[in-house]
């Protein structure tokens, strides 16, 4: 799996390469290396073998011509995948098969894909590490003592360990681009509505969105081109005229303005990944775009905003699971409310519970214009401050986290330090806006260090374009684990 | 003692539109079917499926809004009402709170009093629940979706009623007008309509309101009437006792004909509503709200004239048979066969209303379908059958909706026409009834009408009655 999902395609229709190959090369690969990294909470192996020769047949016949076809993929658990189970990373849904995919699932699969297993996350999506998953946490692939990152930590580990070639992940306040800056990987976040929400199981609504995560930015580019889509099935899908974004793919950045948020590089950034981010603005501007530091203004309001929008949105996302229609319900209870609340509190994990409690104490009656309302107004002020920004820039730079990967552990133990990790990422969500996270280098541990570039809505290509040229600079990092 | 109070009465009332599909997803609405058959991911709370507007539901609504002069709202919005019931799969309802379609409106009853003007304090989209089914021999519920997801508007009227008269006329009114837009076909005993009664009572001339509760389950306008007047007289009771009347919600038992408490204010749940972030803000047209009107089906005014314009009806029957949406559908359809609107008018107007009497029935529930009324009308015009045989007929066709033709033929009802029978048969009279026979002949022209009678009565009410009088005179 050393090869990226292009190039890997690319062989695959040459008939350099079987489809059957590649997909047992994933699972041999995963086979060898779950062990460590557990990036997978389901591996679906005859399932992927099966569909193998589907699409080989389909590709031998020509009916399958795109360029992912043939190349195995990981899906993140929150995803629906009709007849494949499908949990959350919960113990609320350790029983559930959906019997329909997910549009950005059904978009890949179309396309080609194999999709080889599901990979893990933090429980709902609700985290930053994957450590708060039901089946224990995955590992960083560059220093398994190390976490990945979350929430989606499973299909990032999965990529820089090269177990697959690609992967989907959602994004809600950095969960694509958070992790893929551990990981030493590209994950983009599109702009909100771009790709389907339909069959995603919903943590804050009106901040999900599902993206990529790959070895490089054309994979990246690849891949979301084909899950993008206008879907009738989800009211907040947008019909785009604009989704050809491997056309940004071009080492040209000649005039395009970059904005650096002053904000961004204050208290509690790891001078490593300072010094490496600003160093990457450099190189940017050496191959032409024109940088300079501005003052964005409200980021220490979006972390506030951030939680209570999207707890307020998960507490009630996630009260369908009671145990009535699917999902764990609790052995012994006496009568309806014993059922619930049986079923509920063992099923959700710790932090789950504390972000329902946290989104239903900020809805209620009395405090509901105090929390939520003043996150909404909140959020439209972040809002308009991006716009200003993006008045005079086409990308804002900086980093994707304000420190490398953490040690397994470290972070559960102080929930808010670990909020406070979201910093840099959460103002997209709000906004909806396109954000992609690239590797910029390493910290002296040899961690990989993201780097984030944020563009206005309906502007991945800028920003594609930027992340493009950076990365013709410098050659893709193998994770130690990706390289065995 | 009762005089000295009055009552204050204001509606919550569902309806259930009558789109074909559901307000979030394309499954039917169809009553009935097999438990969960019209369900889907979207109706059944499933992980990642997702809400999708049913436009017409925004139209009946607009449509009902426009109807009871409400103020149409430009942009409006879905909201989560957040509650745990099994009924309910997402522990979510999807309904308006913030900014319901339609508010301040109007609408114009008649009472014995006169005419009055009800307020409508807003109307707003939802959607439905499901049904719980309890299993007494398993001692388990069951759960079925199929009314899952099906769209519903809540009128909340103004608490401008005073008397369960007055509830009555609004609710009739309401009806009459939703039916003839096509938005429901409000039948209360199938739930389609449902009213929730909130009252109070105070003192005349008292400038507060008194405490109110609110009565559920409330399933036809008699219930409806009773639970008001025995709500009434027991907040009174309670007044005059010196106790205070609990801001509640009741549960009205019909044939206990008594209401008892479900939950008062105290432990009301806190719904913590917040704007539904699945779906997208409706923007409500100028364009939309003239389109709607244009397509607007005819509605009672409208249908009363072209009744006497297309018909020659005299203005009577007309606003009768639009004064019941049923009526005037039956009138149509039969029309439509036989071509006879006056004969098809009176059949309504005078047999269909008198069984309805005699029955207790509300037109609603009227089921006889109209081509066995025109076939009907079409025997006894033809002379098959004779008066009395045909409204014996219509009672069938009332109850069990018979094919007339073949009822008829099968109880053998035609109208007699053979001479040498009825020659017999008014022979056999005459020699029976000396009296009425001498009573004729000494001039007493009335007594003709008995003995035409008798002998209709041995022939089992099928002689055709022309001949009979005939032979009658000529034989006397």
């Amino acid at each position: 799996m050393s090869l990226t999902a292009l190039a890997l395609g690319k062989k695959i229709k040459a008939k350099e390469v079987s489809v059957k190959e590649a997909v047992t090369e994933a699972l041999e690969a995963i086979e060898k290396k779950e062990e460590r990294v557990h990036s997978f909470i389901t591996v679906d192996r005859e399932g992927a073998l099966r569909r193998a020769e589907e699409v080989q047949k389909q590709i031998d016949d020509k009916t399958l011509t795109g360029p992912l076809a043939g190349v195995p993929a990981a899906v993140k658990d929150n995803l629906c995948t009709k007849g494949l189970l499908t949990t959350c990373a919960s113990d609320i849904l350790c029983n559930f098969v959906p019997n329909y995919s997910a549009q950005a699932v059904l978009n890949l699969e179309r396309a080609g894909a194999v999709v080889i297993g599901k990979t893990n996350m933090d429980e709902f999506a609700m985290g930053s590490t994957t450590e708060t998953s039901a089946f224990g946490p995955t590992k960083n692939p560059w220093n398994l003592s190390h976490v990945p990152g979350g929430s989606s930590g499973g299909s990032c580990a999965a990529v820089a360990a090269e177990e697959c070639s690609f992967a989907l992940g959602s994004d809600t306040g950095g969960s694509i681009r958070q992790p893929s800056a551990f990981c030493g990987v590209v994950g983009i976040k599109p702009t909100y509505g771009t790709v389907s929400r339909y069959g995603l199981i919903a943590y804050g609504s009106s901040l999900d969105q599902i993206g990529p995560i790959a070895k490089d930015v054309a994979d990246c580019a690849a891949v979301l081109e084909i899950i993008s889509s206008h879907d009738e099935k989800d009211s907040t899908s947008l019909a785009r005229k604009d989704l050809d974004f491997t056309e940004a793919l071009k080492e040209d950045v000649k005039g395009l303005k970059i904005g650096i948020p002053r904000d961004y590089f204050g208290e509690g950034l790891d001078p490593f990944v300072r010094e490496a981010v600003l160093q990457a603005a450099e190189v940017l501007k050496e191959k032409g775009a024109v940088v300079e530091e501005f003052d964005l203004s409200l980021v220490e309001y979006a972390i506030p905003a951030y939680y209570v929008i999207a707890c307020a949105e998960a507490s009630s996302n996630l009260a369908r699971f009671d145990g009535v229609k699917y999902g764990y319900r609790a052995k012994d209870y006496e009568g309806l409310h014993q059922m619930y609340k049986k079923s509920r509190s063992e099923g959700f994990g710790p932090e789950v519970k504390r972000r329902i409690m946290l989104g239903s104490f900020v809805l209620s009656s009395g405090y509901y214009d105090a929390y939520y309302l003043k996150a909404l107004k909140t959020k439209a002020l972040i809002k308009k401050a991006f716009d200003a920004a993006f008045a005079k820039y086409d990308v804002i730079l900086g980093p994707a986290a304000p420190t490398t990967a953490p040690l397994l552990g470290e972070s559960l133990s102080d929930p808010l330090k670990m909020y406070l990790g979201d910093i840099y990422t959460v103002s997209a969500n709000l906004a909806g806006l396109p954000g992609i996270s690239i590797p910029c280098g390493s910290d002296e541990k040899g961690l990989p260090i993201g780097l984030q570039l944020t563009g206005d809505c309906f502007k991945e290509k800028n920003i594609i374009r930027a992340a493009y040229a950076f990365e013709q600079t410098g050659n893709y990092a193998r994770s130690p684990l990706g390289r065995e | 003692m009762s005089k000295r109070y009055e009552t204050v009465i204001g509606l919550e009332v569902h309806v259930e539109l009558a789109t074909k599909t559901k307000i979030f997803c394309s499954c039917s609405t169809a009553f009935g079917g097999a438990p969960n058959a019209h369900t889907c991911p979207v109706c059944t709370g499933m992980p990642g499926a997702l809400p999708v507007l049913n436009r017409q539901v925004v139209e009946y609504a607009v449509a009902v809004g426009l109807a009871t002069n409400c103020t149409i709202t430009k942009y409006c919005r879905f909201d989560r009402k957040n509650y745990f019931y099994p009924d309910n799969p997402q522990n979510y309802q999807i309904s308006q709170l913030y900014l319901p379609i339609c508010r301040d409106g109007s609408l114009e009853i008649e009472t014995t009093l006169g005419k009055k003007k009800i307020g409508i304090h807003e109307i707003h989209m939802e959607e439905d629940a499901g049904k719980l089914v309890h299993d007494e021999w398993e001692d388990c519920s069951i759960v079925d979706y199929n009314r899952s997801g099906v769209p519903l508007i809540e009128i909340v009227s103004k608490p401008d009623m005073r008397s369960a008269e007055e509830v009555i006329a609004c609710l009739e009114k309401l009806r009459l007008m939703i039916q003839y837009l096509g938005a429901s076909d409000c039948k209360l005993n199938e739930g389609s309509m449902r009213a929730d009664v909130n009252l109070s009572v105070r003192e005349f001339g008292a400038a507060e309101f008194g405490t109110r509760t609110e009565m559920k389950n409330l399933n036809s306008f008699k219930a409806i009437a009773r639970a008001i007047e025995n709500e009434r007289t027991r907040q009174i009771e309670l007044i005059e006792a010196g106790k205070e009347v609990v801001q509640e919600t009741r549960r009205w038992d019909d044939n206990k004909e008594l209401s008892y408490a479900m939950r008062s204010k105290e432990d009301a749940k806190d719904y913590r509503y917040f704007p539904e972030p699945d779906l997208l803000p409706i923007v409500i047209s100028d364009e939309w709200i003239a389109e709607i009107k244009r397509r607007q089906p005819e509605l009672r005014t409208e249908k009363m004239a072209r009744y006497i314009r297309e018909f020659g009806l005299p203005e009577y029957d007309a606003d009768i048979l639009t004064g019941h949406k049923k009526f005037a559908d039956i009138f149509e359809a039969a029309v439509a066969v036989c071509k006879k609107p006056k004969k098809v008018s009176n059949w309504i107007m005078v047999e269909t209303i008198r069984l309805l009497k005699e029955n207790e029935m509300d037109p609603e529930e009227l089921s006889f379908s109209p081509e066995n009324l025109a076939k009907l009308i079409e025997l006894a015009d033809s002379g098959a059958i004779n008066s009395t045989i045909a409204k014996e007929v219509f009672e069938e066709i009332f109850k069990n909706d018979i094919d007339p033709e073949a009822y008829v033929k099968e109880k053998g009802l035609n109208t007699v026409n053979d001479e040498e029978e009825l020659r017999a048969a008014v022979s056999r009279v005459i020699e029976e009834n000396p009296q009425s026979v001498t009573d004729y002949r000494n001039g007493k022209e009335k007594a003709i009408g008995f003995l035409v009678g008798q002998t209709m009565k041995a022939m089992k009410g099928k002689a055709n009655p022309e001949i009979v009088n005939r032979m009658l005179k000529e034989l006397l």
